[in-house]
Formats: C-alpha cells, sequence, structure tokens
C-alpha cells in the first residue's frame, strides 16, 4: 500500500469534516439514536420534536463531530419520523454543520434519509448479511446519494466474533464494493463488532483483543478505510458500575485507537482520562481487554464489588473555566455570564501588550461570535442584551488602564490623536425625538449595535433637533438614528429631516420606533432629505443596515443609498396611487351616518363614585395578575402569543430564560416596592352634542370639552361612520349620561433605578425594568377600569371576567386612549389633564408632544354603553379638519400639526 | 470521439465557456408577441420572460447569441435550456414543452458549435447542457413558521433532471452543466438523475458542477461553506466543479482557492459582470472584469472560464484573450489518466 497517498474520508454539513491520518479520534454523538436513549424515544413517541432537536444541539455543542440518528423503534413510524427530524435539523444551522449518520436496520428509512440531506453523510449499515446482490445494489445507490458507509462484519453465516471472521468479511465486503459496486475505498468504513469482555463466558475471552488485532489488519491491509464501532458494549457486563466501565472504556479506546480505530460512538459522560485511572484497576482492565490472565475476569470482579460507587453529581458545568483565555471570553460573552469576566479580562490583560488589544483582540473575537449567531437567528435579543452587559463590564474594567497607557505614551511620544479616526469603530448617535419619552426599543438597537463593533452616541429621551444635529457634527458620526413611539413624533422626525438638509448634512438617517413604517419613512422623511434614510424596525436588521451606512463612502455605499431611494420612491407613487383610490365622504355626510343609538331604551347607570378620585395604597400584588404578557415579549423582539411562546420551537427557551428574569425582577419591584402606583379617575355628567363634541361637567360646576373624531373614509352601505361621540347620549335625548377618564402611573422610580443599572453597565435590567414598568401601567389601567366597571361606576357590577377575557377586551364598555386608532388626538389629553389635574395629584406631566412623563403611563376615557366599541378613525379630510380647529378654537396650522398623521390630503 | 477532444483540450489549455445569454436576449426587446410566435399565439397564459421558449419561437436569436460567444473566443456554449423543466416550466404551464426546448435547444447550439470545429477543426467547439436550479428548495423550507415543510422532494427533482437530461443528450450535448447551485440536495438529485441514464443508456457524458455563493460570508443560500459544497457533490466523476453567478470575479477569489487546492476535478469559475448596481444592472467592463480574472490566471486556479449575468461578447472575448496566455489548472484527476 502506498501510505503517502492516503485518501482522506471527507464529510460534510454545512460545514467540511475531513479525517485524514492526523486527524484526531472522530467522535460520534450517539443519543439522538431511539434505540440508545429513552429520553430520545420518548421525545418522538410525543412527538416533541424541539425538545429532541435539543438533544441533537447538545451532543454538537458537547464536541460530537458527527451525529448517528437512529428511528428504528416499533412503535414509531420510523421513515416519517427520520424524515420530519432531519428536515427540522437542516434548519438549524448549529446543528447541521456536522455530517449525519443515518442509521437504520431498514433500507427504505436509510434511503428517505438520504433524500433530505444535502451534506455527505454516513449509512450505518449495510452487510453481506442478505447476500452479495443486496449489498451491492444498496451500495451502489448509497454512492450515487453521495454517502459514506459503515459496513458490519456480518456475512449470510452471521456476525463475525473473531479475529479471523473479522478479517475475512472484512475483506469480502471491500473487494466487492470496490469491483462492483465502484465505491471509493476512503467512503468505507468498517465496523469489526465490539463485544462485551468479562461475561464468564469463555469463548467471550478474546472479544476486545480481537477487534483490536482485527481493526490493526484492516488498517494495512484495505487501503484508505475508516474504522468505527460501538465503544459502550465492551463493558456491558458491569452495567451499574460506572467506575469500572470509564475505566474499561479509556483502556479499551487508548488500545483501539493505537491499532487505526479512528471513529466511534462514545458516551463521553462515560469515559475517564487514560492516565487517571487508579492503576491497579487499569491494570484488571487492561488483562481483561487483553486477554492477559485465565483469572482476569474474577479479578475485575472482586474489585468493582470492592468500589464504592460514586455517582457523578451532575451541578453547573464549570469545566470551560479550564478553556484557553479567548474561549473563555468568547464562551462568557456567547452565553452571558458575567460572573468571572473580571478575571478573565485581567489575566488576557496581563498576557496583552497594551490593554486596548484585549478589548480589540479578545473582546471583540468574542463578540463577533455573538454578532453572527444573533445574525444568523442563532441567539435571540434578550441573550444579546446580555452579552453586552458583560461586554460593558468588562471595557469598563479596561477603561482606567487604557487611560493610563494613553497618558504614558503622550509623555513619550506626544502621539498625534488622529491616528486612530481612520480606523475608529463606525459612530452612530441615538436619540428619541423632542416631545417622546419612550427609549426600550431604541435602546436595545444601540446595545445590538454596540455588540456589533459600532461606536454609540446615545443622546437619551426628549432629544431637541439642534442638540442631535450639533452633537452629530461634534461627534462626527457615520449615522443618525431617530426613534419615537407616539405619532406627534414622526413630524418631528420630518422636521430634523428638513434641518438637516438646512444644514447640508449628508450623514445616514436611520428611521425606527413603534410608530414609525417605510410607508411613512418613503412618503413624508424621505423626500425632506438627500442624504440616505432607511427605515429599520427591529434589532436584527439594524446591525445589517447600519453596516451599509456606515462604510467607506465608496460605490457599494452609493449603490445602496441609492437602492434605497429608488425604493422609497417607488413605494411614495405605490402609495400616492393608492391613496388617490380611497373614497372619501364629506364631513356633514359623515355626520348623518352616525353610529346610531336607541337612546329611549337606555339608562345610563348612575355612577357611585361621581367627581374625581385618587386611589390610594395600591397593591401591585394585586395588579400583577392583569398584565398582559405577549407585548413584554413583544418588545425584546421574541413574537408570539403568551403563555404558548414559552414552548415555541424556535424561541420557546429564550422566552422562558426571559420570563424567568422577568419574574425575578417583578418580584423585587413589589416586595421592595421599587415602584409607586399611582391612579387618578374622574366620572362625570355628560352629553354629545351633533358636532361630535362631548361636553362634561365637573363637579366644581364648571363644563369641559371633549372633541371627537369622526371616520369619514367611505363605508359601505349601511355602515356607520363613527365617532367616539355617537357612543354618549346627546343632549336632545334628555337622557342623563356620564363619561370618564383616567391616568394612571407605575413609572415613579423607573429612571432613577434605570440610570443606576446603566451605570454599572447592565443595559439587560435597565430594558427590563422599562419593560416591566410599561406591562405593570397597563395591568393597572386594565385593573382600574374593572374596578370602576364593577365598583366605582357601577355599570357592570356583576361582571366575572378571566385576565385572558380581559386581554381580548370581552367587557362591557370601553377605554379609548387619546393617540390611539379610535382618537389619535393627543391635545385631547390636556382635556383630560385639566379634568383630573393629573400632574397635581399622580405627578404625571405631558411633554410638548403630549407624551406622558413618566413613560410608564396610561390614560383615557371610559365609555359605558353597552354597544360603545373600538375603531379605528382612519383619515379625515380637510372639512373635518377646518371644523374641528374652529370647535377647538385654534389657528388651523396647529390642529393641521397635530392631526397631520390622520389627513388624507 | 469529442469527449476525448474535450478532455484533451482540458488540458492543454483554458476552455472559455460563453456569457449571460438573458442579457444577449434583452437586446432584442421582444414584446410578449414574439416570445409566442405564431405556435403559441392563443396561448392562454402570458409567456414573455419564459426565455427557454425562445428555442421554439425565436431559434434564429439563440443561434445568434451562440454564434456570438463563439466569435468572441468561447470554447463552450451552454444551452438555453436554464429553467427547462417540469419544476420551473409550471410557471408558464409548459410543462409539456419541457422535452422540446431541451431537444431543440441542444440542437440549435450543436448545430451552431459544429459550424465553428468545421471552419477552425483546431479549436473544437463544445455544447454544455445548462441544468438550472428550478426555482424550489429541497432542503429549506419556504415558510419560516415550519422549517420541517419541503415544497419539494428530491424525487420530483430527480424527475424533472432525469427528463432534462435525456432532452439535452438527445439533443446533442457533449456537456451537461448542473449550475447556479443555490441548493445542494436539488444539484445531487440532478446528479442522482444524470448517474441513472447514464447506466441506463450505457454513456458517458461529462458533468460539469457550478455552485453559487450569496452571501458575504461564503456560503451557498442552504448554508454550505465552498469546501462542504464541494465534498457534497464529489462522489460522482466531474468534469470540472466550481462557482459561478452571485458574485463578481473579485468576490469569488477566495472560494475558487478553496475548491482549486482541495478538489480532483477540474475548476470552472463564470462569475457575473460585477456586483449589480441600484438597478439591478451589472456594470463591471470587459476589461475591469478581465483583469480580475486575471488573478485567477496567476493563481493558476482555472480550467474553465466564462460569464454569467451582466456578461456579453466582448467579456467573453476580453477574458478569452487574457486566458489565452496561461497555462490551466494541473487537474489531479486527469493526472492519474496520463500517468496510470
Amino acid at each position: 500500500m502506498d501510505k503517502k497517498e492516503y485518501r482522506p474520508l471527507k464529510l460534510s454539513g454545512l460545514e467540511p469534516l475531513v479525517i485524514t491520518p492526523k486527524s484526531n479520534f472522530i467522535n460520534v454523538g450517539e443519543r439522538t439514536n431511539v434505540a440508545g436513549s429513552k429520553k430520545f424515544l420518548r421525545l418522538i413517541k410525543q412527538d416533541k420534536y424541539d425538545e429532541a432537536l435539543e438533544i441533537a444541539r447538545d451532543q454538537v455543542e458537547n464536541g460530537a463531530q458527527i451525529i448517528d440518528i437512529n428511528m428504528d423503534d416499533g412503535l414509531i413510524d420510523g421513515k416519517t419520523a427520520m424524515v420530519k427530524f432531519l428536515n427540522l435539523i437542516a434548519a438549524e444551522p448549529d446543528i447541521s454543520r456536522v455530517p449525519i449518520m443515518i442509521d437504520s436496520s431498514k433500507w427504505e428509512i436509510i434511503e428517505a434519509g438520504l433524500q433530505v440531506v444535502q451534506g455527505k453523510c454516513v449509512v450505518n449499515s449495510i452487510s453481506l448479511k442478505e447476500g452479495e446482490q443486496a449489498f451491492i445494489e444498496n451500495a451502489k445507490i448509497i454512492k450515487r446519494y453521495g454517502a459514506a458507509v459503515i459496513v458490519m462484519a456480518f456475512d449470510e453465516v452471521g456476525q463475525a466474533d473473531n479475529y479471523e471472521r473479522r478479517i475475512e468479511i472484512a475483506q469480502r465486503s471491500y473487494d466487492l464494493l470496490i469491483n462492483q459496486a465502484h465505491f471509493a475505498p476512503e467512503d468505507i468504513i468498517f465496523d469489526l463488532n465490539i463485544f462485551p469482555v468479562a461475561t464468564g463466558m469463555q469463548e467471550h475471552r478474546r472479544n476486545a483483543i480481537d477487534f483490536i488485532e482485527a481493526t490493526r489488519w484492516v488498517r494495512e491491509n484495505l487501503a484508505h478505510v475508516s474504522v468505527s464501532g460501538g465503544v459502550s458494549n465492551v463493558s456491558f457486563s458491569f452495567r451499574g458500575n460506572n467506575k469500572v466501565r470509564e475505566a474499561m472504556h479509556s483502556a479499551f479506546l487508548f488500545h483501539a485507537i493505537k491499532a487505526g480505530m479512528n471513529i466511534g460512538i462514545v458516551n463521553p459522560a462515560l469515559l475517564e482520562v487514560y492516565d487517571d485511572i487508579d492503576p491497579e484497576l487499569l491494570e484488571f482492565v487492561e488483562d481483561v481487554l487483553l486477554d492477559r490472565r485465565d483469572d482476569a475476569t474474577e479479578r475485575l470482579l472482586d474489585y468493582a464489588e470492592n468500589v464504592t460507587q460514586t455517582t457523578r453529581v451532575s451541578t453547573i458545568d464549570n469545566s470551560w473555566r479550564t478553556l484557553p483565555i479567548q474561549d473563555r471570553i468568547t464562551r462568557a460573552l456567547v452565553k452571558g455570564i458575567d460572573s468571572y469576566i473580571i478575571d478573565d479580562v485581567e489575566e488576557a490583560r496581563c498576557q496583552a501588550s497594551a490593554p486596548i488589544d484585549v478589548i480589540e483582540g479578545h473582546l471583540m473575537t468574542g463578540m463577533n461570535v455573538v454578532g453572527d449567531l444573533f445574525g444568523s437567528g442563532k441567539m435571540f435579543l434578550p441573550q444579546v442584551v446580555k452579552s453586552a452587559r458583560v461586554m460593558k463590564k468588562a471595557v469598563a474594567y479596561l477603561l482606567p488602564f487604557i487611560e493610563e497607557e494613553k497618558k504614558n505614551k503622550k509623555l513619550h511620544l506626544d502621539s498625534n490623536a488622529d491616528d486612530s479616526k481612520k480606523s475608529r469603530a463606525p459612530r452612530v448617535l441615538m436619540a428619541t425625538v423632542k416631545g417622546d419619552v419612550h427609549d426600550i426599543g431604541k435602546n436595545i438597537v444601540s446595545v445590538v449595535l454596540a455588540c456589533n463593533n459600532f461606536e454609540i452616541i446615545d443622546l437619551g429621551v426628549m432629544v431637541p433637533p439642534e442638540k442631535i444635529l450639533d452633537a452629530a457634527v461634534a461627534h462626527q458620526v457615520d449615522i443618525i438614528g431617530l426613534s419615537g413611539l407616539i405619532t406627534p413624533s414622526l413630524d418631528e422626525m420630518v422636521f430634523i429631516a428638513k434641518e438637516m438638509k438646512r444644514r447640508n448634512f449628508q450623514v445616514p438617517l436611520m428611521i425606527g420606533g413603534a410608530t414609525t413604517s417605510r410607508a411613512h419613512t418613503a412618503v413624508k422623511i424621505a423626500p425632506e432629505y438627500d442624504g440616505p434614510i432607511v427605515h429599520v424596525n427591529d434589532a436584527s436588521r439594524a446591525v445589517t443596515i447600519a453596516g451599509e451606512l456606515s462604510g467607506e463612502k465608496d460605490e457599494g455605499y452609493f449603490a445602496f443609498a441609492k437602492a434605497k431611494k429608488e425604493e422609497y420612491k417607488k413605494l411614495r407613487e405605490d402609495f400616492m396611487g393608492r391613496a388617490i383610490k380611497k373614497e372619501y365622504v364629506s364631513l356633514s355626510e359623515a355626520r348623518s351616518r352616525k353610529f346610531s343609538i336607541d337612546w329611549k331604551s337606555y339608562e345610563p347607570q348612575q355612577p357611585k363614585n361621581l367627581g374625581v378620585h385618587e386611589l390610594k395604597d395600591i397593591d401591585l400584588r394585586e395588579v400583577e395578575r392583569y398584565i398582559d404578557w405577549s407585548p413584554f415579549f413583544r418588545s425584546w423582539d421574541l413574537h408570539g402569543r403568551y403563555p404558548e411562546i414559552l414552548n415555541d420551537d424556535v424561541v420557546g427557551d429564550q422566552a422562558t430564560e426571559l420570563f424567568a428574569d422577568a419574574r425575578v425582577m417583578l418580584d423585587q419591584i413589589i416586595e421592595d416596592k421599587w415602584l409607586e402606583a399611582r391612579a387618578v379617575y374622574g366620572i362625570f355628567p355628560a352629553n354629545a352634542d351633533d358636532r361630535d363634541d362631548i361636553h362634561v361637567q365637573s363637579m366644581d360646576g364648571s363644563s369641559f370639552v371633549i372633541r371627537t373624531l369622526r371616520q369619514q373614509a367611505k363605508k359601505a352601505a349601511g355602515k356607520p361612520q363613527i365617532a367616539l361621540a355617537d357612543f354618549i347620549a346627546p343632549a336632545h335625548s334628555q337622557i342623563q349620561d356620564y363619561i370618564g377618564t383616567f391616568c394612571v402611573t407605575t413609572g415613579h422610580g423607573v429612571n432613577q433605578r434605570a440610570k443606576a443599572y446603566e451605570k454599572n453597565h447592565d443595559d439587560y435590567n435597565a430594558i427590563m425594568l422599562k419593560a416591566l414598568a410599561d406591562r405593570l401601567a397597563e395591568a393597572l389601567a386594565e385593573y382600574l377600569h374593572m374596578r370602576v366597571r364593577t365598583d366605582f361606576w357601577g355599570y357592570a357590577s356583576d361582571e366575572h371576567l378571566s385576565n385572558e377575557d380581559l386581554i381580548k377586551e370581552s367587557y362591557k364598555g370601553i377605554r379609548p386612549a387619546p393617540g390611539y386608532p379610535a382618537c389619535p388626538d393627543h391635545l385631547e389629553k390636556e382635556t383630560i389633564w385639566d379634568l383630573l389635574q393629573v400632574e397635581e395629584r399622580i405627578g404625571v406631566s405631558l411633554t410638548e408632544s403630549l407624551a406622558m412623563w413618566p413613560a410608564a403611563s396610561v390614560s383615557g376615557y371610559y365609555i359605558a354603553h353597552p354597544e360603545s366599541r373600538y375603531f379605528g378613525l382612519g383619515k379625515i379630510k380637510r372639512d373635518q379638519l377646518i371644523d374641528y380647529a374652529q370647535r377647538k378654537d385654534i389657528p388651523l396650522d396647529m390642529a393641521k400639526k397635530w392631526l397631520n398623521p390622520n389627513l388624507a390630503d | 470521439m469529442i469527449t476525448k477532444d474535450l478532455y484533451r483540450a482540458l488540458q492543454e489549455r483554458i476552455l472559455v465557456l460563453d456569457g449571460a445569454m438573458g442579457t444577449m436576449l434583452q437586446r432584442h426587446k421582444f414584446s410578449e408577441a414574439d416570445y409566442r410566435g405564431k405556435r403559441f399565439a392563443n396561448y392562454p397564459y402570458d409567456v414573455k420572460g419564459n426565455n427557454d421558449l425562445l428555442s421554439i419561437t425565436q431559434p434564429e436569436a439563440i443561434a445568434g447569441v451562440h454564434t456570438a460567444y463563439f466569435k468572441a473566443g468561447a470554447d463552450i456554449v451552454e444551452t438555453n435550456t436554464f429553467s427547462a423543466t417540469t419544476v420551473a416550466m409550471a410557471d408558464y404551464h409548459m410543462e409539456d414543452l419541457v422535452d422540446e426546448i431541451n431537444i431543440e435547444s441542444a440542437k440549435i447550439a450543436r448545430r451552431v458549435a459544429d459550424e465553428f470545429t468545421h471552419n477552425e477543426p483546431h479549436k473544437p467547439r463544445f455544447v454544455a447542457g445548462a441544468m438550472g436550479p428550478t426555482n424550489k428548495t429541497a432542503s429549506m423550507s419556504p415558510d419560516v413558521n415550519d422549517p420541517g415543510y419541503r415544497a419539494i422532494t428530491f424525487d420530483e427533482l430527480r424527475k424533472a433532471y432525469k427528463q432534462q437530461a435525456a432532452g439535452l443528450i438527445k439533443g446533442g450535448v457533449d456537456i451537461l452543466l448542473v449550475e447556479t447551485v443555490f441548493d445542494t440536495l436539488n444539484a445531487k438529485a440532478a446528479l442522482f438523475a444524470i448517474e441513472e441514464l447514464k447506466e441506463e443508456q450505457g454513456i458517458d457524458v461529462p458533468v460539469m458542477v457550478s455552485g453559487t455563493i450569496t452571501d458575504a460570508s461564503g456560503r451557498t443560500l442552504s448554508g454550505q461553506t465552498a469546501e462542504a459544497f464541494m465534498i457534497s457533490i464529489e462522489h460522482i466523476p466531474l468534469l470540472s466543479v466550481g462557482f459561478n453567478c452571485a458574485l463578481g470575479a473579485k468576490q469569488l477569489t477566495p472560494y475558487l482557492e478553496t475548491v482549486a487546492s482541495k478538489s480532483m476535478f477540474g475548476i470552472s469559475a463564470y462569475p457575473n459582470a460585477g456586483l449589480p448596481n441600484a438597478f439591478g444592472a451589472y456594470d463591471e467592463s470587459p476589461e475591469q472584469m478581465a483583469s480580475q480574472v486575471q488573478e485567477y490566471l496567476d493563481k493558476s486556479l482555472i480550467n474553465i472560464i466564462g460569464g454569467c449575468c451582466g456578461t456579453t461578447p466582448e467579456h467573453i472575448a476580453a477574458i478569452a484573450q487574457i486566458a489565452a496566455a496561461y497555462k490551466p489548472r494541473v487537474i489531479p484527476s486527469l493526472q492519474n489518466l496520463v500517468h496510470g
């Protein structure tokens, strides 16, 4: 045999696995095998494929270089299960990166498996058991599918159980495969049957040594082939005695690998390090394996009976702490573990020539892994934010050293500070625009960008345009990112775009936030500014987009900017085209088609508590039950409904972990009174008029007017054009009706505490706190509404609704909020504030854009009529705009400014 | 024996493949009526855009493209059959025409190639039957919410490819070219079909496989690295393995280096004329592209070179001129043939 010309066994998943004589022993994961793992069998039987996938993932993470998959069980449809599992694996890049071993005794399962795997896999197995013809035929088909094959030492007579039979069958199989099936020799792997030793039977004494010797013969005589086997068989007699089994596996492998076994199925948990085996035990074990003494089995049995069984207690696996420094840092970042990061960074710093190298080397290497995993959908937002926490802590630790170094350098070199500018990280300015206080989304995008090597200049919330633009110039930023949640912020962004044009900016503009949209960006913002503008609404896309926008100002950059301009131009044209098609009715016609209620048959419930009231000493425990969790997950970019999301195939694990963290913090919030819940509501006599106004009598006799807006988009015949005023009895009906208003907050205390987290480089908990405060505010609104319905007003005193019913809005009456679809006009908040003296009573103020501060606040109206319902105003026409300005006695321009997002023309 | 000529030529020089068919056909600005011709004047579905149909309705235009590329210096032209499978033709409800399109397309290219070979016997011309990726993926789900779902099976692809390959062979191609592979499992189905045909008909036909790297991280759409892709399709003897489309010549270099250093077979590359600009057009000039290609040649990476989207006879002429000055990469699998 020409040794120089060894042909490697090449396999592939998404990545190659090339096995050469220099390769270490190749470890095949075996836990995705229904015959070998009871847990896996149970999961497949119960159709819990997501959990079954976790087993596969686990194996790959723990170092399996190939994964064996076997679905041979009488109670499963093996073919269907094999195909389904392999298809699911294909969608998991961190599993499918390794080659697959399709393991079945049924040919139809093997072939079905081969038809769904793109990489070069291994078939486990074929043999001469059914004769030469079937053997050759199957081998030809396997070759045609492009797979390697395991050949069992088995023939028409039976399984090879001694040295001679093993080499006889191996030689014969090899010749048939090469000469008749034209199989590539390097694609042949022999499984030479590992059988148990120390069984007490005389004929089993040479089981191990014969395998080892046959392996040696095969590797020396059959060119290019590999040898494999299932190792745990050898210690079968010592089931239950792991200490002995571990020693046997290690010693067996030690000798088999020396003889040429290069692939094997080994459970890494049942493996002792050869050199660590107790010498006495090792001697007994090797006596058995190598058949060195007649009484070898007895001596090992005696020993085994006397060893105290030490079970391996599975605790937190800290074995990664022994890895090289880079691996430890990468792992800490990927897993978001901050317990050791300072120690590790210190160690890295001592080794590095300059402290900055630890950031640019170790930490960036780790963060690149995080970035890749996130980019490929293998990590989720909460994990990335945790990674950022670790990163920030590490950087904070290093900064003093870097400053120190700079000082020293300056003394020596008087260096030019400009040196690093060219190679500096791209810089992104982030701000929530003037009048808006919402920053969860902005903070998340900032964190994610920071993870991807962007430098973030975060100007916070309620940032005036001049400040944004001045800071952009001062910091020479590469991108400006604007965020906003309430509708007035949209106009604020348009204004900033205009300002940028006026000041001759060319800096790319990124637009994001819950109220923004691609359409709005295209139609309203993009035409105002000549520089690149991109709308980005999720954190993962932000990285790619920011990458494009911050790169060299080369052809690619301009092509991207131009492509975006074109895209938005087209969108704009489409949008304009569509807008024209929509038909509207005049305001007077709309009013003639109002939602009609038979007021004669309606008797409003006289409210128990008329006037303005505050709720004191609210127990957050009580409120907590009203939390709607689904939006909480959404704020972390995890999409799905609670509680199903906890078991979601894709994000379930992450959602569960996030939920657990949230519960812990929520308990702290409640127990340690981190946040104070405050609520004020008022219920007043009220009647509507013919111009969509609701006239409210406050208890001191003064009157207020709530202005409502009416749908004008033309409806189908017979369908009403609704305004909220329709749900309040008109004055001419002679019925005394009522309306309620409210404001609740759980925001007091949030900012201070969040800042403390941020100062401690813990964005994860800062964002968590804000997200929970938002949820609690919504829950408090739900809670207060329930109390109002059943008690304070009492129009639904007999209601019994579950939280799910509440989330589905199954209650009687509505509580619309200014700024939301039924009444998008934020200006009406001012009326609520006047009526309830909100700021004085519960300390919630309104910004110039009429956002509530603190942000975790909710305000709105209560309407009791059973037919009242939520609706969307849609667009209104100019006639209503003029009418509204007149009614409210404000300049037309001001009305236009506030209603801008809802104007049809 | 043409196959022998092909292998000899492959060891003597760098063979030049043609450029884009679509780019050339766009110049004709064919209308719906032109696509239909007389025969399909009353066809109930729109057919504009079905370029493969032009082999039947505008055969002279197709022959013209082949002629232009051979004139520019191409050794091999691809048949106008990129989408001529029942899977891809379903878009136009023209599954029944698959046999005819493949046979006619192959015949057109054959006729033009034979004319050139007749006039220039020292430079035989070859025809490669183009087998595109289809519009479905066998190892990926089109539905993000159902990752286990597949829009097409291996067997469906195998049958479709087998029909296409049989038509191409019948029409007289010298080579089968499984190209623009974005999902390796699709390609494996094509190779499986070709192997079946070879066995059933007792013939040998050289096969080229060309994958496409769709992202900057160097992976195919189905997620494989260049080397993993190569390993997954080298189980049958190939004339060449390589990459086309998606990237420009410059971006393709590292992946060609990977396969060139590891493959037993010939290496092919036919990149796009640069990356698409904002309007989706390709604007790398022939000279720019040729100078990028020169880097391949300096590094001895190549046996077969040509162009994909956006390339024209001018690009191919520039590439052919440069390629003529270089020796081809030594092909390990052919070394054994020569010496053993």
